[in-house]
């Protein structure tokens, strides 16, 4: 969601973007502190020559090695985001969204934040489901939804975990050791985290931990130009929460223990580390800021306040960014450094436990997904293994989905479906001729039954046929089955033909009228009647001969 | 032929228990189970043995949908679900799930241990009943069964008030509940999509009224209350704990602060701090204004009001206090009416509508003199005001609903006959729908005519599709195709299809006629003649002359040879199949007719 403004705001898109409500709330609460982080430091002048990529190919590393810097831009404005915003039609899960009458799209939770959902992209006869950033372990956020997943034609699959070999529970862990350890020998901890998110699991862990641990002294700050609101906005949200979490609501208590913390003054949070911070700060303490990267933010103070003693410590949660790129610029430091990644995400094995259970036709992901990572080639079971193997996608790259649309749903008008004469041909299966008017407006189609003036009965038609050129829209139905001979000739027999011979042929019989000088071949599936123009004598002979046959 | 059946076992021409039993597609729903709030005997439930003598609730019913937390819509359900035996699904909204058990223990409570009732629900019912309920979003679709399926609308009657649509197939049914069509001060208004319901099923409290803004009731409400705090007054203003309690308090709140008045106002009993908390974590479900700002101002933080004590009452000086429950038929509200009713410098505002047979209704129809229990005579010497802030729509907000969900008829209930009478009338003039207002135990049959849906082979589809795009689009087009049944599969392809799907073979009819023709040319040259002539005749149809010396109009072989006796007769052999046979039997004819002499 963070790009969405470069998209509604740059490409001339004009349409509607659908988003959960959690999504919109939190979504603006990323970009707020982002926006705020970034004009904060404003540049005076901006480079871009160096784009150009003979220029680039000679820069040293790591600028040389960034790909596609051309479609680097510019951070945007926080006036861009509330217009992206604006565009956004907030839906709930399992909203039967329509789209133009012709797809219906579905959000269902993925169980990895407040709000975050996976998609259905479905037809009457079709389904796409798109399965981005899920999670199947407990955290806050309501479980994710994987019934509704089954009977996919093609399940896209991406957002899987960034780190598949750390156990999340375990970096939690030791996250709360750590974190204690170094509080214990009077140093400070550094958090850098996003304003919302993993941060209030961390708290549910750190307030369930501080009190065992001999904690409850130590002040945690969180710094962010959104922390109020992101702690607020978390409480809110207890229709999109886990089960137990609803039920605390139910009680009503707040769903998130933060709200404790604050109350007893424990967790306190500032818009930024000027002002009311810089009279409160009390050390040793812990600190929770942004941004991860610690390429800007208030975390980039921190750093240097605290880097230099090797009593502190900086702990790494998010798994955006290489903590070791990250940690480049402040080196040398003294600072303890302890990475404990927290990814929530899918990771291999739960990805093949998923789709065993969703059992989708078709895989769709993106290649690296397809190979173990590139430091870790050995590793064969860091990739997606499927039956029929998953359909890679690259960058740009346009892929065509292996199912072909066969079926699409027309109603049929209660009229018309009772003038439907039903046969049975085999058992349990009928069949009806339908010659009806088709209506189509929206995408959704919908028999009625024909005027009767344009469906004249051929009788009729036939006299006036000298008249006036016959309609051949009138469509005549196919016909089926084939004549058995002797019956045949006793049916001509019966209706006053005499002088009747058969002759038996290689592939059936010939039937000769001989006084009518008429001639009627009859092989398995095909029968011809040679005449002369006797128009009332050929009638009679095709009302005979259709006696036997099946129309469709 | 199918139908949708309504019965309402409750608010059938009445205010109180809701209770509405529909059939629809061959699933029966029942919508709301309220109780009575008139009633202290039977007549205070839904009579549940309508719905099936005998048999078991669980095996008729398959689903039980509460609309919002009002006892007159929820009251009945722990009887029902764990006295008469229902174990199917309950559906309601988060928050009418979190706040409805708090209400009924609470009403719990007051009959049993206030009246002294006997075989009355308990407790553990309560809790009982409330683990049978499933939660919904708004505008979630909930697949009650494979065919049956809910959704529901924002109401913003009270917290977590909704509208739900009830839909099997192409039939569907919309039962609003309670409305409010104008946002107020703390929750949105009601909203619904177009949805064209066979039949809306709406509440019609306010049929006949139209009410003034908003502002100018809140005004009067201000200044009313106002007035009576100056002259040293107290002010009673019962209320539901939930609701118009939380829109007054928002009033009141902001008008003392803005006057800086120091009359203390009170709320009574616990449950008013839960039910502000409930507001507060369930924001989402309040009004626009509200939710923007409750990051810095958390509106249902109260600075002026303060939790009432019993022994407050007699305290001298003027004050405010709001107590439950809002209809002065028991309870706090009740006691101290009593206590107050005597002076005349006291005042009690009915913020909300009062149900016949309850202290409320009584002194709001001007009985000043009121026989309490032990033959007690009570006189109300204090003003009475009403002010309707009850938030149901008016006629203009029911008329405004049923424009927006455009239903095929429209059923009242929740309201009084006469005042329904009139509001039929006028939806029945102004939307030429239908309206019908049964009577409890009355049951309003629809024929309805559902479509069938059947798929359609795109092949087939798409091919009518594209001769549509002519420009003689205008004419009705038919389209012919076969519609293979098997099971309960439907699919309509075209009649190759069909053939080849039941690996059925064709059959060919195909006709040959000799059309003698006085001619003594040589073949080709009767051929050469044929052919402009059918050319001439035949402007709609393609008419071909093939290089082997035979035409052919459309499908249609003509071939000429020579009469093996009569040098001077050609025979054309004219031959089609079945498919073609308006137009073969039309050629002949006009062969028959010969060539024009013109040619000749």
């Amino acid at each position: 969601m963070m790009a969405l403004p470069y998209i509604t705001e740059h490409t001339g898109f004009t349409g509607t973007v659908y988003a959960t409500e959690p999504t919109v709330q939190i979504g603006r609460l990323l970009m707020e502190e982002l926006v705020n982080f970034i004009e904060r430091v404003p540049k005076a002048q901006s480079a871009s020559l160096w784009k150009n990529k003979d220029i680039q190919r000679l820069l040293p590393s790591p600028l040389k090695d960034a790909v596609e810097v051309s479609t680097w831009r510019r951070c945007y404005t926080m006036q861009e985001v509330n217009s992206a915003l604006s565009k956004i039609q907030l839906v709930g899960y399992s909203q039967k969204i329509e789209l133009f009458g012709a797809v219906q799209v579905t959000p269902l939770s993925s169980g990895y934040a407040l709000g975050s959902s996976n998609w259905i992209i479905q037809s009457h006869y079709e389904k796409v489901s798109y399965v981005s950033g899920s999670s199947l372990l407990t955290t806050h956020p309501q479980p994710m939804d994987q019934a509704s997943l089954k009977n996919s034609d093609v399940l896209v699959l991406t957002g899987l975990t960034q780190i598949p070999t750390a156990n999340p529970d375990g970096m939690v862990g030791e996250f709360c050791s750590n974190l204690a350890l170094t509080v214990r020998n009077g140093g400070n901890v550094l958090v850098p985290c996003y304003p919302s998110g993993v941060i209030y699991d961390l708290l549910e862990c750190l307030y369930q931990y501080i009190d065992s641990a001999g904690l409850s002294n130590i002040p945690f700050y969180f710094i962010s130009p959104v922390a109020n609101s992101s702690l607020e906005f978390s409480q809110i949200f207890a229709e999109w929460l886990c089960h137990n979490k609803q039920t605390k609501v139910y009680l009503p208590e707040p769903p998130f223990p933060h709200a404790e913390l604050i109350q007893t003054n424990k967790l306190k949070h500032y818009p930024s580390l000027h002002g009311d911070f810089s009279s409160d700060f009390r050390q040793p303490c812990v600190v929770f800021t942004g941004h991860p990267s610690l390429r800007f933010g208030d975390v980039v103070h921190f750093m240097e306040l605290w880097g230099k003693s090797s009593l502190n410590t900086v702990i790494f949660t998010e798994p955006d960014f290489s903590y070791l790129e990250a940690l480049a610029p402040y080196q040398p430091l003294a600072m303890k450094c302890i990475y404990c990644p927290i990814d929530t995400r899918l990771n291999f094995i739960q990805v093949s436990k998923l789709l065993k259970e969703v059992q989708p036709l078709h895989v769709v992901c993106p290649e690296q997904y397809t190979q173990p990572p590139p430091a870790q080639s050995h590793r064969m079971d860091l990739m997606i293994d499927c039956q029929p193997p998953a359909m890679s996608y690259r960058r740009a790259e346009v892929l065509a989905l292996p199912f072909k649309r066969r079926y699409e749903k027309i109603e049929i008008m209660p009229e018309l479906a009772d003038s439907l004469v039903p046969m049975e041909i085999k058992p349990g299966i009928s069949l009806a001729t339908v010659s009806a008017v088709l209506h189509t407006k929206d995408n959704k189609h919908v028999l009625q039954p024909p005027p009767r003036p344009t469906q004249p009965t051929g009788g009729k038609k036939r006299k006036r046929a000298s008249d006036d050129i016959p309609d051949c829209k009138v469509l005549k139905p196919l016909l089926s089955g084939s004549i058995p001979v002797e019956q045949f000739v006793q049916a001509l027999e019966k209706h006053g033909f005499s002088d009747i011979k058969v002759e038996d042929t290689a592939k059936g019989h010939i039937v000769l009228l001989q006084e009518a000088e008429t001639l009627i071949q009859i092989e398995e599936d095909s029968t011809h009647i040679i005449c002369d123009n006797d128009e009332m004598l050929r009638v009679r002979l095709r009302d005979l001969v259709l006696k036997f046959l099946q129309k469709f | 032929m199918p139908e949708i059946r309504v019965t309402p076992l409750g608010a059938g021409q009445d205010v109180g228990r809701s209770c509405i039993l529909v059939s629809i597609g061959g699933k029966n729903v029942m919508l709301d189970c309220g109780m009575h709030m008139g009633f202290n005997d039977d007549r205070r439930f839904p009579d549940f043995s309508y719905i099936t003598r005998n048999g078991r609730l669980t095996d008729f019913l398959d689903c039980v949908i509460i609309s919002h937390f009002h006892l007159d819509h929820c009251g009945a359900l722990p009887y029902f679900s764990e006295m008469v035996g229902y174990d199917g699904p309950i559906y309601m909204t988060h928050p009418t799930q979190a706040i409805c058990p708090i209400l009924l223990e609470d009403y719990r409570k007051i009959a049993v241990d206030k009246k002294g009732e006997a075989n009355f629900f308990t407790s553990q019912m309560i809790k009982d009943c409330m683990k049978k309920v499933v939660a919904v979003h708004l505008h979630q679709t909930v697949q009650v069964d494979d065919e049956l399926e809910i959704k529901a609308y924002y109401a913003g009657h009270v917290l977590g008030a909704a509208m739900f649509q009830i839909k099997v197939g192409s039939e569907s049914v919309v039962y609003t509940g309670d409305y409010n069509m104008t946002p107020d001060r703390h929750l949105g208004a009601a909203w619904i999509d177009k949805c064209r319901p066979n039949l809306l099923i709406t509440e019609s409290t306010y049929a006949t009224t139209i009410r003034d803004s908003k502002r100018c009731r809140e005004r009067d409400f201000l200044k009313k209350v106002h007035e009576a705090v100056e002259r040293g007054g107290k002010v009673l203003i019962p209320v539901f704990a939930l609701g118009r309690a939380q829109e007054l308090c928002i009033l009141l709140e902001t008008f003392w602060e803005r006057m800086n008045l120091k009359a203390p106002i009170y709320f009574s009993t616990g449950l008013t701090e839960k039910a502000n908390h409930y507001y507060k974590l369930f924001i989402t479900w309040t009004n626009q204004k509200i939710r923007k700002t409750f990051v810095q101002r958390n509106m249902f933080e109260f600075k002026h009001i303060k939790a009432f004590d019993r022994a407050f009452a007699d305290n001298p000086g003027p004050m405010v206090v709001f107590a439950t429950p809002g209809m002065l038929h028991a309870g706090q509200s009740l006691q101290i009416f009593r206590k107050w009713a005597g002076n005349e410098k006291n005042m009690v505002i009915m913020p909300g509508y009062c149900v016949q047979g309850t202290v409320g209704h009584k002194i709001l129809s001007g009985q000043r003199k009121l026989e309490m229990e032990g033959r007690q005579v009570l006189e109300v010497k204090m003003q009475v005001e009403y002010m309707s802030f009850s938030a149901h729509a008016d006629a203009k907000g029911i008329m405004q609903l049923v424009g927006q969900a455009e239903p095929e008829s429209v059923l009242l209930v929740h309201g009084e006959a006469k005042k329904m009478e009139f509001l039929k009338q006028k939806i029945e003039q102004e939307f030429r729908v239908s309206c019908y207002m049964p009577a409890n135990g009355e049951t309003v049959t629809l024929p309805t005519s559902p479509s069938i849906p059947v798929g359609i082979s795109l092949g087939l589809l798409k091919r009518e599709m594209a001769q549509g795009l002519l420009p003689d689009a205008k004419k009705p087009r038919l389209l012919h195709g076969t519609l293979i049944m098997k099971d309960s599969n439907f699919r309509l392809v075209s009649s190759e299809q069909a053939l080849k799907e039941l690996g059925l073979a064709e059959h060919q009819l195909r006709f040959t006629c000799r059309v003698h023709l006085h001619d003594p040319r040589k073949e080709q040259e009767t051929a050469v003649r044929v052919y402009s002539h059918l050319k001439s005749v035949l402007k709609e149809h393609c008419v071909q002359h093939l290089p082997d010396g035979s035409v052919t109009v459309e499908s249609i072989l003509i071939q000429a040879a020579a009469h093996s006796e009569d040098p001077g007769t050609k025979v054309l052999l004219v031959s089609w199949t079945y498919q073609d046979e308006e137009l073969g039997s039309h050629l002949t004819s006009l062969l028959k007719k010969g060539l024009p002499q013109a040619a000749s």
